[in-house]
């Protein structure tokens, strides 16, 4: 499934909304979440799962076409952490 | 940098503000959204948003584990698991928003 695919089904579920507001709404969804993160903050969706930023430490890393040591910064990176309903709901387990 | 956490009440109050629905109805289409995620993820579909990241299911087969804390093994039966690849776009705001 793809972002349009999702936006259609949510516009078939609810067709008093427009179009362009179902395309606003999902969007704004996913940009909320990633605005979130970019604050450094967590975002906690029960049942489905939870993002947030994880630090990674500067680290001596290599060039490997040249084998040459680099330094790599301290970074930070998004992180999701799949919730437990969903987990089960993979594994077959229907509440 | 003080970091709090959002829920979905966060995100419908985005949504309320930016589209003008009721406050209930953009609970309730934050919902649909997770719902719909979730169903095709439990289809085994692959949920690929553009410029957000891909949510992929795969398949881990059996193996024993250990209890970290008795040291006894324990059977581990096959599962699938769910993984998220966050998109360029996603990387680059979380590394520049955080940078020190």
């Amino acid at each position: 499934m793809i972002r349009s695919e999702l936006i259609q089904k949510i516009a078939d579920e609810n067709p008093h909304l427009y179009q362009r507001d179902v395309e606003r709404i999902v969007n704004t969804i996913f940009e909320e979440i990633i605005e979130a993160m970019a604050d450094g903050d967590r975002v906690e969706l029960r049942g489905f799962g939870a993002f947030s930023v994880k630090k990674r430490d500067a680290r001596l890393g290599r060039n490997p076409r040249t084998g040459d040591a680099v330094e790599v910064e301290e970074k930070h990176v998004p992180f999701f952490k799949t919730g437990k309903l969903l987990r089960d709901r993979l594994n077959g387990h229907e509440d | 940098m003080t970091s709090k956490t959002l829920t979905r009440m966060d995100l419908s109050e985005a949504v309320f503000r930016e589209v003008g629905l009721s406050r209930n109805e953009s609970a309730q289409l934050v919902e649909q959204v997770l719902l719909h995620m979730s169903d095709a993820l439990v289809q085994g579909e692959q949920v690929k948003i553009s410029s957000f990241g891909t949510f992929s299911v795969r398949e881990k087969s059996a193996r024993v584990g250990r209890n970290p804390k008795t040291g006894e093994e324990a059977p581990i039966p096959p599962r699938r698991v769910l993984t998220f690849r966050p998109s360029h776009l996603m990387k680059d705001r979380v590394a520049t928003g955080n940078k020190a």
